[in-house]
């Protein structure tokens, strides 16, 4: 067994801000455990009645995107304008579509 | 729960409703509610997964790249809007399995106009103006239904769908411009899902049994026959702009409500197909079916990958 102590772990924090939207990310912060988390999360973050519904998830559970590869992330759709509606030639006279 | 225990949050729940608050799903609902939502909301995102089957019959044999690039793009967008509801239903305490087994089972319903057969190239054109037309005019309230997640997903829905009625009008607007034959060829397709499209809206109001609850609860924000009346309003000039004819005698504008007055429907017909005696119902749900088992080996080899992966990793670490 290792001497060192260990750290709180980093916790990543959503939140909803009113019924019908959904939860957004507002931070993060550490705490020892989820139930910690949580209520932290609400003294740090919804002081001031920001939400009605947190989330907490421990950051290494997110698999992130790596930036450097954003061009074979993303780059293909950028080609394909035929996803969009702009791409079909209709007349003006053409209503509700 | 006591009784009156269960009157009270059905209280705070109703006027939550009232005053247009959304409802998410940690939040206390109604049994009913819950079951109403997990049937509609599965029967939509079955819609969308049966609905690839009758356009996949013909992305090979489109007849440009052009046209074989969009239908594809189609497609692809309904299986993310099969996956967006479904995700929307699981949030109900419903598992993706149950609600696949509802469908291959055929105890679930999806969308009865995919139960007919697509035999030409038009039908293509007539499906993205007519069909997607009529979809996207039952979806937009949907946008505003009481249920968060659903709400959300119909959102994104939308929005994604705006191209596929815009390259259904195109291939039937080329046809309509192209040789006689071609223009007959849009009119015959024209001729078979016009009928069908009109009964996308389901049972007229005084037929529909779940119309007074779904609109109580906000799940239905326009009732089945005002939906199908600003289809057919909207409808009718497109056609006109095309030079097609619709396939209804009684077709008249009235002056007097503003709208068109349009024939009977049947619904012997309709009926029928719901009871799944229509021209493809077999066909399209051991089609589904099929898909879903020849896919097995796929998905039991990306489950043995990870855990092999998993064990690597325990491995490393001791």
């Amino acid at each position: 067994m290792s001497d060192k102590k260990k750290n709180w772990p980093l916790w990543e924090v959503f939140v909803r801000s009113k019924n019908g939207l959904e939860h957004r990310h507002f931070g993060s912060l550490h705490a020892a455990d989820e139930e910690m988390a949580l209520e932290n999360a609400r003294d740090v973050y919804t002081r001031r009645s920001e939400g009605v519904s947190i989330w907490v998830v421990e950051s290494k559970h997110i698999k992130a995107s790596n930036p450097d590869e954003n061009g074979e992330m993303f780059e293909p759709a950028a080609d394909k304008v035929y996803r969009h509606p702009t791409f079909y030639d209709l007349p003006d006279e053409v209503k509700h579509m | 729960m006591s009784e009156q225990e269960v009157k009270n949050l059905e209280e705070i729940f109703e006027a939550k409703i009232a005053r247009d608050e959304k409802i998410e799903p940690k939040d206390w609902m109604p049994e009913k509610y819950r079951k109403t939502h997990i049937r509609q909301i599965s029967q939509h995102a079955h819609s969308e997964i049966v609905g690839m089957l009758p356009e996949g019959n013909w992305i090979t044999r489109a007849p440009s790249l052009r046209r074989k690039v969009a239908l594809l793009a189609k497609v692809q967008d309904e299986a993310g809007h099969g996956l967006y509801l479904y995700s929307a239903c699981e949030t109900l305490g419903i598992s993706r399995e149950e609600l696949y087994e509802q469908l291959h089972s055929g105890k679930a319903k999806y969308s009865s106009i995919f139960n007919y057969p697509t035999v030409t190239w038009a039908d293509m054109g007539a499906i993205g103006w007519l069909v997607d037309g009529a979809a996207i005019i039952n979806q937009v309230p949907l946008c505003n239904t009481s249920f968060g997640p659903y709400a959300r997903a119909m959102v994104r829905v939308c929005k994604e769908e705006s191209f596929h009625q815009r390259q259904g009008y195109e291939i039937m607007l080329t046809l309509c411009r192209g040789t006689e034959e071609q223009k007959q060829m849009a009119q015959d397709a024209l001729n078979r899902w016009w009928w069908p499209s009109l009964m996308m809206f389901g049972p007229t109001d005084a037929e529909s049994t779940h119309t007074e609850q779904s609109m109580k609860w906000k799940l239905k924000r326009k009732t089945n026959d005002e939906l199908r009346q600003q289809f057919i309003d909207q409808t009718v000039p497109q056609a006109e702009i095309l030079g097609l004819t619709i396939p209804d005698e009684d077709l008249k504008w009235n002056e007097e409500t503003g709208q068109y007055d349009f024939g009977k429907i049947n619904w012997n017909e309709f009926w029928q197909v719901v009871k799944g005696h229509g021209p493809c119902n077999k066909e399209r749900l051991q089609t589904r079916v099929d898909a879903w088992e020849n896919g097995e080996w796929v998905r039991d080899a990306a489950m043995a990958y990870s855990e092999k992966q998993t064990a690597k990793k325990v491995q490393k670490a001791s």
